[in-house]
């Protein structure tokens, strides 16, 4: 439950490079299995491809991508708070994050539809 | 109707089990969330245990959970917390209750020990007193933390240590991060070592609840995210 002292930034993108992080946990291996039809099943392979053409399929990769950028940006500003001299503004560089991977999978959706 | 001129005021009753009991206290202009507690206890209810001492916010005692959120009672006014007339009132969140509103504050302070949050001096009263500038970077470093007042508002909004009883804590940290800044203190490699263990720095989630809610504005995150670097580069000189 999101209690009262939680309801600030910092926390929240913590809540939210967690959820990405087990999202993406939980996507790579059916990726992987996706994958590996090219080597065995090119039929299979390709019919998916037909299925993910489908715009409720896109809508789902802008959440992917989504994820896996504002995972990355997330991870790189907490690598940037522990290992370089402090910062302020750490607010200012998650809510960064979050433009910058709003803003990337946009770009991702326009180009895919 | 809702009666303005009254407030309705939960307050936890009992020690780590217990219930919320309502009392009905007036509303007053200028008025605390300690002097809520006082009143209760003086004109309402005489066996409601709680603590408190200076009432400015300098001596960190009457900290507790307010909406459920960690606040410095004496300096919060009720009008900032009041919801629809009604205010809930807790013990500090982290810390074994003793009764009512009144904590176990041994936990925490037995953490500043742990982390070496302690001067190591490095000579005696007989030494002449060193000049140290107060521009000195470490002097700098140092001096961020030292207006802390104890007063656990960062060890109760911390996640990491509800997680994680033997997390040393926010403001353990930041002392210790205080002390290892210290020109003057003796033994920097105690400190890295007692706060690299298993309860250490390295815990941090840097979610900052600890930052947002410190009634002094200081920054126990900053603190921690100090000591894990200087951890690390300790740890890699070390090595070579």
């Amino acid at each position: 439950m999101i209690r009262g002292y939680r309801t600030h930034t910092l926390w929240l993108a913590f809540l939210l490079h967690r959820v990405s992080g087990v999202a993406l946990a939980l996507f790579l291996p059916a990726h992987f299995w996706v994958l590996s039809y090219a080597l065995n099943k090119p039929e299979s392979l390709d019919g998916f491809l037909n299925w993910a053409d489908m715009g409720i399929v896109k809508l789902a990769e802008f959440g992917l991508v989504f994820l896996l950028a504002v995972h990355m940006f997330g991870g790189l500003r907490l690598m940037a708070l522990e290992w370089l001299p402090w910062t302020s503004g750490q607010k200012t560089a998650a809510a960064g994050a979050v433009g910058l991977s709003t803003l990337l999978a946009g770009v991702f959706l326009l180009r895919a539809i | 109707m809702e009666d303005k001129q009254q407030m309705s005021v939960s307050v936890w009753r009992g020690g780590a089990t217990g219930s919320f009991q309502s009392y009905s206290v007036k509303v007053e202009d200028n008025q605390t969330v300690l002097d809520v507690v006082a009143w209760i206890q003086q004109y309402a209810d005489p066996t409601l245990s709680y603590r408190y001492a200076c009432r400015v916010g300098m001596c960190g005692s009457c900290a507790m959970m307010v909406n459920g959120t960690p606040r410095w009672t004496c300096r919060t006014h009720v009008n900032k917390v009041l919801v629809d007339g009604k205010m809930e009132i807790a013990p500090l969140r982290n810390l074994p209750v003793i009764k009512d509103l009144a904590t176990d504050m041994d936990p925490f302070f037995e953490k500043w020990v742990a982390a070496e949050g302690f001067h190591h001096p490095t000579q005696t009263r007989h030494d002449p007193i060193e000049p140290i500038s107060p521009t000195s970077e470490d002097r700098v470093e140092a001096n961020a933390g030292i207006e802390c007042i104890n007063c656990s508002v960062c060890y109760a909004a911390c996640d990491t240590v509800a997680g994680n009883p033997d997390y040393l804590g926010p403001a353990a940290l930041q002392r210790a991060w205080s002390v290892y800044n210290d020109s003057k203190d003796a033994n920097k490699l105690a400190i890295l070592d007692a706060v690299s263990g298993v309860g250490g720095c390295h815990n941090c989630h840097s979610q900052g609840s600890c930052t947002v809610h410190c009634p002094n504005e200081l920054n126990p995150m900053a603190a921690i995210a100090g000591l894990k670097r200087e951890t690390a580069r300790n740890f890699f000189k070390r090595r070579k």
